[in-house]
């Protein structure tokens, strides 16, 4: 038992009882705290895979701003709680959730049994150099220029439109 | 690196169909949000394992892309949700009901 | 960047609009007659973008570190978006008056959507496709909410949002385990390697879950559901856009992302996939629409039906289908629009004469406007003078090459389902006596908008040839 694989099970049990913790509360505050140290947990799960720079930006990007963002708009609205999680149309809902199921049984058997990920061999410093900021901003500023200049417009869009969605006054 | 690919692989899948269930049973609009946000990074996840044991890094350039996106996605759904709860005051999808859900 | 002029030509629409964009941006902060300026500066932006992209079609080439295909067929794809676009500008100008919902950022963000749709078409690394994507949905979401203080619009607004991003965790998802499978994200690497990668269960799951993504973005069938709702929900002139720039944007993307599907012989892996999502969707379409009373329901389930018979393409998987779904694209583009913007015009405040029995009478009282829209449901009936019946007769042809005989002939038995509920509007229109008094107010504009993609549909069904040659040409 390395520290890493420790590491690995401690973070891949909060992210996984936080997830089902987070969907199964009533009050939508919790439910929002719990996706927080989900989230965290995510950033100490891409440690262990070596990606420095996205685990950082995990917890600026998601735990520090989107879900800042999700409680500020919760305390602002304060929506009662609900009543029960499963009450409208409960034989639908159990479909539902028999169907999603279905699907992560297949995915949980094709990653299993799928030949090509037996082939791939990990090579740690080339998986080191992966998620170094050098190489990633190396590459954004390079090759993936065209789809940095979309996402400076998708962000433009977004502040325009959620300005224009919410802001007070109406001519 | 000596744990399985497949370990993180099935730690993702099972964060993905928990995020589907919460889209498909609640009907708080914004738990139903922070569950799409939950599916958003569970492929996150795949997409960095993938990018890590391949050692190449197309998989985390995607995830800063996709972060970029679910700012942006937050943003703007929180403003519809404000715009709603100003008319509605509620952000119960039952109760939001003029049409047909 | 660039290695010659005709790279800098062919990627020309993209940094036009991007530059429009800006241009706008400012022109909406500091001019002081930006309630005149803006709507105009932007249909001509459309109108510039979409003439430049149709005239100016040269083979493809890959420009920006093999980011992009410009020219050739993508060139295409911007016409039918940016004219369309153009088209609901100039419907959309007198209708937010109408609804006292001015407001500057309306035209701000039909650009975007529309440079989303033009990413989707050039897309040739999945990068690009998965941006393009989210800015044409994103601004699609703000769009169908900016009525505001109805709360209808908000419903919609909310209710696309939703299940918009619920599609976008699919598409997540599944390009996560292409790329896994496929170790890159590069489409011509995928493309060159298809036959090889279909042989791995974890690309096929991949594309699988993208592919149901796209269907939510495409209103095919079982995922459908928020159709009918944000087409009512939001302003008639959006669902116009929905309806047409969208459902185009999203085949573009499969088009340009899965072009290998279109090589083989006779179909493919996913063939059963789309044959069963195509059958469903025609029938279910049809059938629901026939017991619509509102006309934006009616349409929106006849959008879905529409789907059903572009799907058909795409299970055909040969070169012909690309072609047919491209002359379909732009035949439904323009034969949609005029459609949704006769309703906006004959629509008054407060969401009055949205019922299909309100058009009862409509050709003793506006003999011209009646006319208009009987060339217009007459087309997307699949009747033949007409450009949706080129769009439908080239798509069979294809199935029926691609030995999907079967798939054709359920095509047109729904065709035929279809009809019905399309001239009963003309019936209504010509053979009940009027009980509306349709007091509707004149707009040159929208006529202007109306009146073009009328003559668009009748210049695309008689000479279907010409169209179709300008799009062989390239594939």
């Amino acid at each position: 038992m390395t520290l890493q694989i420790v590491l690995f099970f401690i973070f891949a049990a909060v992210s996984a009882v936080t997830a089902v913790i987070m969907i199964t509360r009533t009050n939508a505050v919790i439910s929002a705290l719990f996706l927080v140290l989900n989230f965290a947990s995510l950033a100490g799960l891409y440690l262990t895979l070596n990606a420095q720079f996205i685990a950082v930006t995990q917890i600026i990007v998601y735990a520090g701003a989107i879900m800042v963002l999700f409680l500020f708009v919760l305390m602002l609205l304060r929506p009662e709680n609900e009543k029960k999680i499963l009450d409208m149309k409960p034989k639908l809902q159990i479909f539902a959730m028999i169907i999603a199921f279905i699907v992560f049984i297949q995915i949980a058997y094709i990653i299993f049994f799928a030949q090509p990920l037996q082939n791939i061999s990990p090579d740690l410093t080339n998986s080191i150099k992966a998620g170094t900021i050098e190489a990633i901003g190396r590459e954004l500023f390079t090759k993936y220029i065209v789809p940095f200049e979309a996402a400076g417009f998708l962000l433009l869009a977004a502040a325009i439109g959620a300005l224009v969605l919410a802001k007070k006054k109406f001519e | 690196m000596n744990i399985p690919i497949e370990y993180y692989l099935i730690l993702s899948a099972f964060m993905f169909f928990v995020g589907v269930a919460g889209v498909l049973t609640r009907r708080n609009a914004i738990i139903v949000f922070m569950s799409i946000e939950l599916m958003l990074n569970s492929a996150n996840l795949t997409l960095v394992t993938f990018s890590s044991y391949l050692g190449n890094s197309i998989g985390q350039l995607f995830v800063f892309f996709v972060m970029t996106v679910a700012a942006a996605d937050a943003a703007v759904g929180l403003a519809i949700i404000i715009a709603i709860f100003r008319n509605k005051l509620t952000v119960n999808i039952d109760e939001i009901n003029i049409l047909k859900w | 960047m660039f290695n010659n002029a005709q790279e800098f030509f062919n990627t020309l629409p993209l940094i036009i609009m991007g530059g429009g964009i800006v241009i706008s941006l400012l022109i909406e902060i500091y001019s002081d007659k930006n309630k005149v300026i803006l709507p105009w500066f932007t249909a001509l932006l459309f109108l510039a973008v979409g003439l430049h992209s149709l005239f100016y079609t040269n083979d493809v080439s890959i420009v920006m570190q093999n980011m992009l295909a410009t020219g050739g067929n993508v060139n295409i794809f911007y016409a039918i978006f940016t004219l369309g676009a153009a088209v609901v500008t100039l419907i959309s100008i007198d209708y937010i008056k109408k609804y006292d919902m001015y407001f500057g950022e309306y035209y701000l963000i039909l650009q975007t959507s529309v440079l989303g749709m033009m990413l989707m078409a050039a897309a040739k690394d999945l990068f690009v496709i998965f941006l393009g994507l989210e800015l044409m949905s994103i601004s699609f979401y703000i769009l169908a909410g900016m009525n505001r203080k109805r709360a209808k619009a908000n419903e919609a607004s909310l209710k696309y949002f939703l299940l918009g991003s619920f599609a976008t965790g699919f598409i997540v998802y599944g390009i996560a385990l292409i790329y896994g499978s496929a170790h890159t994200t590069s489409i011509d690497f995928i493309t060159t390697n298809f036959a090889g990668l279909t042989s791995n269960l974890l690309f096929v799951a991949g594309v699988l879950l993208f592919l149901i993504g796209f269907s939510f973005k495409i209103a095919a069938f079982p995922f459908h559901m928020w159709v009918p709702d944000v087409y009512e929900g939001s302003s008639t002139t959006v669902a116009a856009l929905f309806s047409t720039g969208g459902k185009s944007a999203a085949f573009s993307a499969i088009i340009a992302s899965l072009f290998a599907l279109f090589n083989g012989p006779s179909g493919n892996v996913f063939t059963p996939y789309f044959a069963v999502i195509s059958v469903l969707s025609m029938f279910y379409g049809s059938i629901v629409a026939i017991a619509q009373v509102n006309i934006k329901r009616m349409l929106a389930y006849s959008s879905i039906s529409h789907a059903g018979y572009l799907i058909i393409g795409l299970a055909a998987g040969n070169h012909d289908a690309i072609a047919g779904v491209m002359f379909y694209l732009g035949a439904y583009t323009f034969m949609n629009l005029g459609a949704f913007g006769i309703v906006s015009l004959v629509e008054g405040k407060n969401e009055t004469n949205l019922d299909i029995n309100s058009y009862a009478g409509l050709a003793s009282k506006k003999p011209f406007l009646a006319a208009l829209l009987s060339i217009l449901m007459f087309s997307l009936a699949g009747v033949p003078p007409f450009a949706g019946f080129f769009g439908k007769y080239y798509i069979f042809i294809a199935a029926i090459e691609s030995k999907l005989t079967w798939l054709a002939i359920l095509g047109v038995i729904s065709s035929a389902i279809s009809a019905y509920f399309y001239i009963r509007i003309v019936v209504l229109m010509y053979f009940k006596p009027a009980t509306n008094d349709f007091q509707i107010e004149t707009s040159n504009s929208a006529m202007l908008g109306i009146i073009t993609s009328v003559i668009i549909v009748i210049l695309l069904g008689i000479f279907p040839g010409s169209f179709l040659d300008l799009i062989t040409r390239f594939i």
